[in-house]
């Protein structure tokens, strides 16, 4: 638990939670994935800043999860997986023997493509999942305030506040998607990564979505995938465009730039016919 | 449903035209089958009277004729898809009405013999000092619940741990090398776990030994692989999503699997020991080698015999006095009351399914 020790309000000390997350920069060099023997991406060199949203482009298979996910140690979840290279969270390499995965996912949040609501528990328990799971103690109007907080964060407040008690499971797929970003806010990461979290709502539900990373970020640095171009012009400062050569080579990262400038100007012709739709 | 939109629907008219496999009117009423299958009946039956009546081939021969004749009448007025459908479902249906006659057949005759003694004194005393009529299986009952009781309270943690184990840590050779032996374990047959729990035992207290304990150890051997293969499969249907999104509040493993992981399983995991109890509690040949009969209430598992429900079934037909009667009776009573027993678990593990193990199902 070196990683915990060096946390800014360590966690052990009962109810002082640390109720600031504080966005953090995270520093990719030099990042080759593997599922096994098989290279997924390849050579990613690229800096995530912080109170930013950064979205990550790029056509179906080259790798925008699986480099997502390597962000906070998801990853080798998998069989088999592995990672090459480094990813400082602030400086300090997440990936060194002395750190500890449970703690970086507990400073790097995720939201993930469908919503995944634990079955067996209230709106209220799944909110503050991260919390309880983790046995936190702490009192009780303590725990309401940081679970109204967060669903309030995640524009559901107004919506299920009369039914803190029934399952998560019972909301509409837009609503638990937000249940989903109110339980990884709940917890105050630095950063928060999503999924294409928009992929399974309708517009409305998706801008208010958007509207919401928005807010969000001038809490979180926030790195979204999505294969929504208008989103990405939209909810994005900096936009990062990965392209694959043929299927079983590595996704690269092509570049990485303003998000207005990726879609007025980009430096490279591929990611401009990507974005201008002339690509697969 | 008209499948693609550009190709109208036939005009009303038209319908008359369309071949023979087109929506007509006539249809054979809905009691059609069934006065088929009577009529065939009542006329065989007729006939077979008239020579010499033979049950099984009045079932065969109704059954294949009235599967022609169905035919023949649906092929007559409805064409011939819905005559062959007709044909085959009256197959299926006959084929099921068989195969549920030895069950409906074997409740009848256990509920028939066994309602006699089914009355207060049977469910109150134990054999003790009984010879000939009254008496009962209270010691037997309560050995039963004993032995089975301990037998559960083994396996279930044993089983969900070793479950747990190979679907949530195991990997590679040792996973496959386990998840063999549980397979093999589950095909036991149950005599062996009764000699391998009677072998054990005579290691420490010397041949002959029986006690109730015993016989949970040989219907552990049983049940921990029930336990084992059914929690395994709970916990597969337990969506990776779930897992994936506790990993990611920074919530440890072992943290996962026990408050996101079981949790979500736990209906269908306590449905998949009622199952293995129902499963395990009339077990008769091992408990036979292992706990011995006796007919006096005896509590204590670690002391002397203990009788229970399967054995003294099988005793009290195997070895009546004079007159057999009352013997006869108390053992289909007692198999009654066993078989009572496996339906209330089977009650009860549906009911949890149902109620609670509905999110995973969806
Ligand atoms: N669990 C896995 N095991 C092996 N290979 C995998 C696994 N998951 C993904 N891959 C491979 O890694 C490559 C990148 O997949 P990834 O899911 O990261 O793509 P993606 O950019 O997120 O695609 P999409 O836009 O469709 O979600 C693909 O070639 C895929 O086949
Ligand atoms: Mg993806």
């Amino acid at each position: 638990m070196t990683a915990a020790a060096a946390d800014p309000v360590p966690a052990k000390n009962g109810p002082t939670v640390r109720t600031t997350g504080v966005a953090k920069r995270i520093d990719v060099a030099d990042l080759n994935i593997y599922y096994g023997a098989f290279l997924a991406v390849k050579d990613v060199t690229m800096r995530i800043q912080p109170n930013k949203v950064t979205a990550l482009i790029g056509s179906s298979g080259c790798g925008k999860s699986t480099f997502l996910r390597s962000l906070n140690r998801m990853h080798e979840l998998i069989p088999g997986a592995s990672v090459e290279g480094s990813v400082l969270l602030d400086g300090r390499d997440i990936y060194s023997p002395s750190m500890d995965p449970v703690s970086v996912r507990r400073q790097i949040g995720m939201v993930f493509q469908s919503p995944n609501p634990f079955p067996t528990m209230s709106v209220y328990d799944n909110t503050a999942a991260g919390l309880k799971l983790n046995s936190k103690r702490m009192k009780r109007d303590q725990m309401d305030a940081i679970v109204e907080k967060a669903l309030r964060g995640a524009h559901l407040w107004d919506e299920v506040k009369d039914r803190l008690d029934k399952p998560g499971s019972g909301l509409s797929g837009g609503q638990q998607q937000r249940l989903c970003i109110a339980r990884a806010t709940a917890v105050e990461p630095d950063v928060l990564l999503m999924d294409e979290p928009c992929s399974a709502l309708d517009p409305i539900a998706t801008l208010a979505i958007e509207d919401l990373i928005e807010e969000l970020k001038q809490k979180f640095t926030i790195v979204i995938v999505t294969h929504n171009m208008q989103q990405a012009a939209r909810a994005s400062d900096i936009t990062g465009f990965f392209n694959i050569g043929q299927s079983g080579d590595p996704g690269i990262l092509i570049e990485l730039d303003e998000t207005d400038k990726i879609f007025s100007n980009p430096a490279h012709k591929e990611t401009e016919d990507y974005v201008s739709g002339r690509f697969g | 449903m008209n499948p693609d939109p550009l190709i109208p629907f036939p005009e009303v008219g038209e319908a008359d035209n369309l071949p023979e496999s087109g929506p007509t009117d006539n249809r054979i009423p809905t009691w059609g089958p069934w006065v088929v299958v009577a009529g065939t009946a009542a006329v065989l039956g007729g006939l077979l009277a008239l020579t010499a009546f033979n049950l099984a081939l009045l079932i065969f021969g109704t059954v294949i004729i009235s599967i022609f004749g169905i035919y023949l009448w649906a092929r007559l007025i409805e064409g011939r898809r819905q005559a062959f459908d007709r044909a085959v479902t009256l197959g299926v249906t006959s084929l099921f009405a068989l195969a549920m006659i030895p069950l409906v057949s074997l409740l009848y005759t256990v509920v028939s013999k066994g309602l006699s003694r089914i009355d207060a004194e049977f469910f109150t005393s134990s054999m003790r000092n009984v010879i000939g009529e009254g008496g009962g299986i209270l010691h037997a009952a309560i050995g039963t619940f004993i032995i089975t009781g301990l037998a559960t309270l083994a396996s279930v943690p044993v089983g969900i741990m070793a479950a747990v184990y190979l679907h949530e840590y195991g990997k590679g050779k040792l996973k496959r090398a386990l998840t063999f032996f549980v397979d093999v374990m589950t095909g036991i047959p149950s005599i062996v776990a009764g000699l391998f729990a009677f072998a054990l035992f005579a290691i420490f207290f010397g041949p002959g030994i029986r006690m109730g304990v015993m016989g949970s150890v040989a219907l552990c051997v049983l049940m921990i692989p029930i336990v084992v293969r059914s929690t395994e499969e709970m916990l597969r249907i337990v969506p990776d999503g779930l897992r994936e999104a506790s990993y990611a509040l920074g919530v440890s493993k072992w943290r996962t699997v026990a408050k996101v992981v079981l949790p979500t399983a736990m209906a269908g995991i306590v449905t998949g020991v009622m199952l293995a109890v129902a499963r395990i509690i009339g077990e008769t040949a091992p408990l036979l080698i292992t706990t011995g009969a006796f007919s006096s209430v005896n509590l204590n598992p670690f002391s002397g015999r203990m009788d229970n429900l399967p054995v003294f079934t099988y005793n009290q037909y195997k070895n009546p006095g004079v007159p057999p009667e009352p013997y006869i009776d108390r053992a289909w009573a007692a198999a009654l009351v066993l078989i009572a027993i496996v339906m209330v678990l089977f009650l009860v593990a549906r009911f949890i399914s149902r109620r609670y193990g509905t999110e995973l199902r969806r």
